[in-house]
């Protein structure tokens, strides 16, 4: 019997998690895929939004202000790559001058701080490859840029060291209410399992309406929202170095352009509704539309130097604003639900929330005297010289790099593989050390990190899949193999 | 610190040829960097013959080839470090580098080749829409799996791009009991050389879709199906002509990319159009004593050559060590004229080095009857030479006395029909 089971290892199951294993509970995360922020926790802007978009008196607006600090705090605890970049909201006639000076009051009102409207010889000075349209801008210098998945396996990995239990492949198919408890169904490669709780956290993303009509009908809906992008080159990540975008319209904040903290620059998103939560395509269509809006910004973006194209999904709902209320029937069964943007922000102060909301209905909660509330990595090419020559000699395995493109070595992957949540699959290798995220997209090294992975988890490496489920590399022996 | 005459960052073909010669040409200390187990480059994964035919006169696999140079080394005092990592080379010829062994080095050399290589475009490159599911890879990646790894990479196949690397990787998959199922190329013509069409696609009867190209990848885990369009004079797909194939695999052929990450941190001036260095005809870069060859430099259709090129600049390595020769003013600049999508070398010195030098160039379209000209400042005609057939998939050569080019600050070569 656990105390709280959450359901979904997004980026708000994550928060939860480790907000919780700051307690003396006992707490389950079931996530239905094979690796943590699989879902739209990896395929978002990754941005860390300063907080003047969501109406004042939100819980959009109050989450996202507050999540900002949290994050600057949350990323130098668990060593997650972030940068407080600032971020520009473009105006190019009248109409958008109009509405950043809305947005500026609305940020003020909603307690942002550091916020400015700006001139276009500001903006220039600022940032001298944005094009000569601009008329002026928002300057929001709390706005920063974050990896979005890393900011989700961090707190997982701090979770499980701290007790908290991770269970991949576990698809929640029903959810029986009892007077005490849940207890929650899964299926496991096929097979029936049941798991008891005295508390859900509903954290399913795109599901969450599903999830939550086990045991209630739900009053929300989700519609997912659908939004593409353009991964480019480090070549071309110092093109800006604050996240810039167009005005917001009904359609959300637009298409922006910004560096990554990789040092790629992104391009994107578009904004279509769809209705297969699971459709992370990309269209010709939309792409050439994002790269048509974003030359409004910017039009010295080079997109023969483009890595990647993918697509997100957004966990948007009906109406526009985050739900994070107890179910009418129960409240010791909690949503989390609608979370589109600033849901990446808002999330840890969401779980903070969520955790009292509990403590309300009765989750006792008592603090470990033995928490640890750190959590850090070994990056091999940001060591200077010296840190590199004792890496090398106390594990020699770092001496050998794997990753040409992103100078990744066999000992960060080692690791990765042998985290608090392990990476099981060549894209969750990706995803904690960027081995294969350069511009080469893993054609040299992911033969290697296959063999590795099949070598440290001592299994077949026709088993090895590149990310969900069923993605298989090798089909079988060649002849002479 | 280690100190060497000459360091080679990169130990196949080109590197290897470079070391050798400047080897040939009096250079003792000489140090090849190798990041892969062993030396050799892609030529390891290429098991099928066809290599050697102009510099060895005789056929001979990948791996053969290699080899041929790695026993004409093992005479030498060239040093061979494999396994090492070149992470940083400054414009002082500093060389920043890792390996197991000796861990963070610092090697200072008098001089540096260059012989990196180059890596495959991906499917990010060319923004093919569509899921992301496993299955899609670079035919080299596949090549690496099936030839050196020995695992099969899928059952039923589809190729796009018709250069030689998806040609042969065509006829590999088919050896191997895989259904190849298409041949897929933008262009109204193959990429590839006559001799792969032949014996990879027509012996096996793979159908190879000219003016047609990929445009969706279907399958949410594992590549389920793959869309493919005819297109039209602008290479943009016709709606209405979609042939979906069921597969499971989807290769790319679609590009090389010189690899010169290491050159930017040497401050090497590169060629937007090859992709590679600004050379003189001794293969010298903008930095003094650096010089590069190979895949690294420009793509090359043949592996000899690449040999040939590499032989240069070992040789000239040699003597900017022995010398310390330095480049003149009397430097004529290669300009691409009409037809010409990107020249090597683009800087000829009058004074310094040999008395000719060959010019390599590629056309940008399929010419018929064309007559490759060299023109002077003053448009009058120093070169030119007839040539029946010229495709953008075969490096043109051509020979110039260094005399011809006398008092000229820029010559233009172009193709007249």
């Amino acid at each position: 019997m656990y105390d709280v089971i959450i359901i979904g290892a997004g980026v708000c199951g994550a928060a939860v998690a480790r907000e919780l294993s700051k307690y003396q509970l006992k707490v389950l995360c079931l996530e239905k895929e094979n690796d943590v922020a699989n879902g739209t926790s990896k395929a978002n802007s990754g941005i860390v939004h300063a907080g003047y978009d969501p109406k004042p008196g939100t819980l959009m607006a109050k989450y996202n202000v507050l999540g900002n600090q949290l994050i600057q705090q949350l990323a130098k605890d668990l060593d997650i790559p972030y940068r407080k970049s600032g971020s520009l909201v473009l105006a190019f006639d009248e109409q958008d001058m109009q509405t950043i000076k809305q947005l500026y009051q609305q940020g003020i009102e909603n307690g942002v701080p550091e916020l400015s409207l700006i001139s276009k010889e500001e903006v220039k000075a600022l940032e001298p490859n944005l094009t000569e349209e601009i008329k002026g801008a928002l300057y929001a210098k709390s706005a920063g840029i974050i990896s979005p998945w890393e900011l989700a396996i961090a707190q997982f990995d701090n979770a499980v060291d701290n007790g908290v239990e991770v269970e991949l492949e576990q698809q929640v198919v029903d959810i029986q209410k009892q007077e005490e408890y849940f207890t929650v169904i899964t299926e496991h490669h096929g097979k029936t399992q049941q798991f008891q709780a005295a508390f859900i956290v509903n954290a399913a993303g795109v599901h969450t309406d599903t999830i939550c009509a086990f045991i209630s009908q739900p009053k929300f809906q989700i519609v997912p929202n659908k939004g593409q992008y353009f991964l480019l080159d480090k070549s071309q990540g110092d093109l800006v170095t604050r996240v810039i975008f167009q005005c917001p319209s009904k359609a959300g904040k637009g298409v922006l352009v910004a560096p990554t903290v990789h040092g790629n620059l992104i391009v994107g998103p578009d904004a279509v509704d769809i209705e297969d939560p699971e459709d992370v395509s990309t269209t010709a269509k939309q792409l050439a539309y994002i790269q048509r809006v974003a030359s409004k910004t910017c039009d010295k973006i080079q997109y023969r130097e483009s890595i990647r194209n993918f697509a997100g999904v957004r966990a948007q709902g009906l109406i526009d604003e985050f739900i994070i209320e107890a179910a009418p029937e129960t409240d010791r069964f909690i949503n989390v639900a609608n979370i589109k943007s600033p849901g990446l922000t808002a999330s840890p102060a969401i779980a903070i929330d969520v955790v009292k909301m509990m403590e309300k209905a009765g989750l006792r909660l008592i603090k470990k005297s033995n928490y640890l509330s750190t959590r850090s990595m070994i990056r091999f090419k940001e060591l200077s010289p010296e840190e590199k020559q004792k890496i090398i000699q106390q594990d020699h395995r770092y001496g050998k790099v794997i990753c040409r493109c992103e100078t990744v070595t066999e000992g960060e992957i080692v690791a990765v593989i042998h985290a608090p949540v392990p990476a099981t699959t060549l894209d969750a290798v990706k995803r904690r050390c960027q081995a294969g995220m350069g511009r080469c997209q893993g054609g040299f090294c992911s033969p290697r990190v296959l063999d590795i992975l099949a070598r440290e988890r001592n299994v077949a490496p026709e088993t090895i899949c590149k990310d969900k489920a069923g993605s298989y590399i090798l089909t079988e022996k060649t002849h002479k193999g | 610190m280690l100190e060497y005459d000459l360091v080679v960052i990169g130990g196949g073909p080109a590197g290897l040829a470079a070391a050798y010669s400047a080897y040939q040409n009096g250079v003792t200390k000489i140090l090849i960097l190798e990041r892969d187990d062993i030396t050799g480059g892609i030529l390891n994964q290429c098991i099928h013959n066809g290599f050697g035919l102009h510099y060895f006169k005789e056929e001979l696999t990948g791996p053969e080839y290699a080899q041929r140079f790695e026993e004409m080394l093992k005479d030498t005092s060239v040093t061979i470090m494999t396994q090492t990592m070149v992470l940083e080379v400054t414009p002082e010829k500093q060389i920043f580098a890792v390996n197991q062994t000796e861990g963070y080095i610092t090697i200072c050399a008098k001089a540096i080749v260059f012989s990196m290589g180059c890596r495959e475009r991906t499917r990010g490159a060319i923004a093919i829409p569509g899921d992301r599911p496993s299955g899609v890879f670079t035919a080299g990646t596949a090549q690496r799996y099936i030839n050196i790894e020995g695992y099969m990479v899928g059952k039923r196949v589809v190729i796009l791009g018709s250069g030689d690397i998806g040609l042969i990787m065509a006829r590999r998959m088919k050896l191997e009991g895989a259904e190849v199922l298409a041949v897929v190329e933008i262009m109204p013509y193959s990429n590839g050389l006559n001799r792969n069409i032949v014996q990879c696609l027509n012996d096996y009867d793979i159908p190879l879709y000219l003016s047609h190209t990929v445009t969706e990848i279907r399958g949410k885990r594992r590549v389920e199906q793959i869309v493919v369009s005819q297109v039209d004079q602008d290479r943009m797909p016709i709606s209405g002509t979609e042939i979906v194939f069921d597969c499971d695999t989807l290769l790319l052929s679609v590009g090389l990319i010189p690899e010169n990450e290491i050159s930017k941190t040497a401050k090497v001036t590169l060629d937007r159009r090859s992709n590679g260095a600004v050379v003189y005809d001794d293969m010298q870069t903008n930095i003094e004593g650096i010089f590069a060859c190979g895949n690294v430099l420009h793509v090359h259709d043949l592996v000899d050559f690449v040999t040939e090129e590499s032989m240069k600049a070992g040789k000239s390595a040699a003597q900017y060590i022995l010398n310390q020769y330095r480049h003149s003013e009397q430097t004529v600049m290669v300009e691409n004229g009409e037809k010409v999508s990107y020249t090597v070398p683009q800087k000829i010195d009058l004074a310094v080095g040999e008395p000719e030098t060959d010019l390599f160039f590629r056309v940008n379209q399929v010419i018929h009857h064309g007559i490759i000209t060299v023109l002077g400042e003053d448009q009058q005609v120093l070169f030119s030479k007839k040539k029946a057939h010229l495709l953008p998939a075969e490096m043109e050569k051509i020979h110039l006395k260094k005399e011809w080019l006398t008092k000229q600050r820029q010559i233009t070569i172009l193709i007249e029909e």
